[in-house]
């Protein structure tokens, strides 16, 4: 079992205090700016990313991307959930 | 043509900005060079918001507001106003003893994003002493406190060595205990006030051995919670580190006075000539100085590290340390097992006095 089927779709995600997703213009990359560090934000996490809002839902934010993208919802859903579960756990998320 | 000329240096990530080198604590092993800033030499307000303006044009991400004890600048909220307006992650590296309800909340309205807060130790007595500063550790305490109850993410910061070595456990108790998001559990390095004071320091194998265990013990146990960074030390090490991630490769120093350096130790080396914000732009001093392009890369590199597989991993280890032990910048960092110099790093393991001596602490009447 993955720590991402534990995820309910309902779960609401927002940045914690202290990290964020941004633009760097220089490198024209997305980053994830964290306590003392910043890690690069991959194509499809930054696709996600900037859907967290603390308002939407993951499964609000599924269905975006399935619809941006034309993309099968369950493929979509399985990136959105183990990508929130894997920041969630790096503390960059909070799931509510 | 120079090497400059021909590959442009890719933009650094951060900026360690070191506001001042006034601190009211004097730690032993402080990072700060021996020949500290005074301060009548210290960069105005307007230059340092010109030098951010210019970090965030190059591409720096993160800019950490360090010292001395920055929080003795009475700028300091108007500079982190200044980088949040340019889309700067401010981090504060502060040893909490002038923060206050209001001066933190000055800061937390101008957008700061995150404290690193150092303790001595989890002892309150030997925090003290180790600090040279009666009164800190309430202070400290108090200061975590605000911290977490204004909701800012926090870090607590340990230097760790032969003396506090044993209370790494109480340490991780008092982060947990404290709410903070991450704790560091950094062994001492070996340069500048710490190479000073290498006797009253160095830890150990067995010691080292204990921490590292008391880690793997508090992550088990804590999971996500609380995440810890531990900093091995490079006498013990089987491998040299990547300092600073290569020398003009992520990281600018920008000293009190103006200097700016690939590393806050970089002024132990001798005959080098330091740009200064004072005369150049950040941008120019990345790209072209000498200084900057010194150690660059892997042209410079003397074996065995020119045809070793790890130069890109580790850069050569670090210069200061380098010129510490093996008496040249540009020699293998002794830590390497494979460097000519290697033995001294083993000599100094080997001559450790049992009973650690008294402490030189930082102060600018102790300046070399």
């Amino acid at each position: 079992m993955t720590a991402a089927t534990l995820l309910a779709e309902t779960c609401m995600p927002r940045f914690a205090r202290g990290t964020r997703l941004q633009y760097d213009r220089v490198r024209e990359q997305w980053f994830v700016q964290a306590p003392e560090r910043a890690f690069l934000a991959d194509a499809v996490a930054a696709e996600i990313l900037q859907l967290v809002n603390g308002k939407r839902s993951l499964a609000k934010i599924i269905d975006q991307l399935a619809d941006k993208f034309s993309a099968p919802r369950d493929v979509i859903a399985q990136d959105v959930l183990s990508m929130t579960q894997e920041l969630a756990d790096k503390q960059v998320l909070l799931l509510a | 043509m120079t090497r400059s000329a021909m590959i442009k240096a890719p933009p650094p990530m951060s900026l360690l900005a070191e506001l001042t080198h006034r601190c009211p604590l004097q730690c032993p092993y402080c990072s700060n060079p021996l020949r500290l800033d005074p301060r009548a030499g210290e960069l105005d307000t307007a230059t340092w918001m010109r030098v951010l303006d210019e970090a965030a044009a190059m591409g720096v991400l993160q800019v950490h507001f360090s010292g001395g004890e920055p929080m003795a600048r009475p700028d300091l909220a108007d500079l982190v106003r200044h980088a949040v307006s340019l889309g700067l992650y401010t981090n504060l590296i502060t040893s909490g003893v002038l923060l206050n309800r209001d001066s933190l909340k000055v800061l937390s309205d101008a957008g700061l994003d995150h404290i690193q807060l150092s303790f001595q130790d989890a002892d309150a007595q030997e925090g003290e002493r180790i600090g040279g500063m009666a009164g800190a550790q309430a202070k400290k305490l108090e200061a975590a406190r605000l911290i977490v109850e204004d909701g800012l993410p926090l870090t607590l910061n340990f230097v760790i060595h032969r003396q506090n070595a044993e209370r790494v456990p109480a340490m991780l108790d008092l982060a947990e205990q404290l709410g903070a998001r991450r704790v560091e559990i950094a062994h001492t390095q070996y340069y500048g006030w710490s190479l000073l004071n290498r006797d009253a320091l160095l830890p150990d194998r067995a010691q080292l051995e204990a921490t590292e265990q008391a880690v793997a013990a508090a992550r088990a146990r804590f999971g996500n919670r609380l995440a810890i960074d531990f900093v091995t030390p490079d006498y013990y090490a089987e491998r040299p580190k990547p300092c600073m991630g290569g020398w003009g490769q992520r990281f600018l120093n920008i000293s009190p006075s103006g200097k700016v350096l690939p590393c806050h130790a970089a002024e132990s080396i001798p005959g080098l000539t330091f740009p200064s914000v004072a005369e150049d732009s950040l941008e120019a001093i990345w790209q072209d100085s000498p200084l900057f392009n010194l150690y660059r890369g892997t042209d410079w590199m003397p074996q065995p590290c020119q045809s070793c597989a790890f130069k890109e991993d580790d850069w050569g280890g670090c210069r200061c340390q380098a010129l510490a032990l093996a008496g040249q910048a540009d020699a293998t960092d002794p830590v390497c097992h494979r460097a000519p110099a290697h033995d001294r790093i083993e000599q100094a393991i080997a001559e450790r006095p049992a009973t650690p001596p008294a402490f030189r602490y930082r102060r600018y009447s102790n300046t070399v």
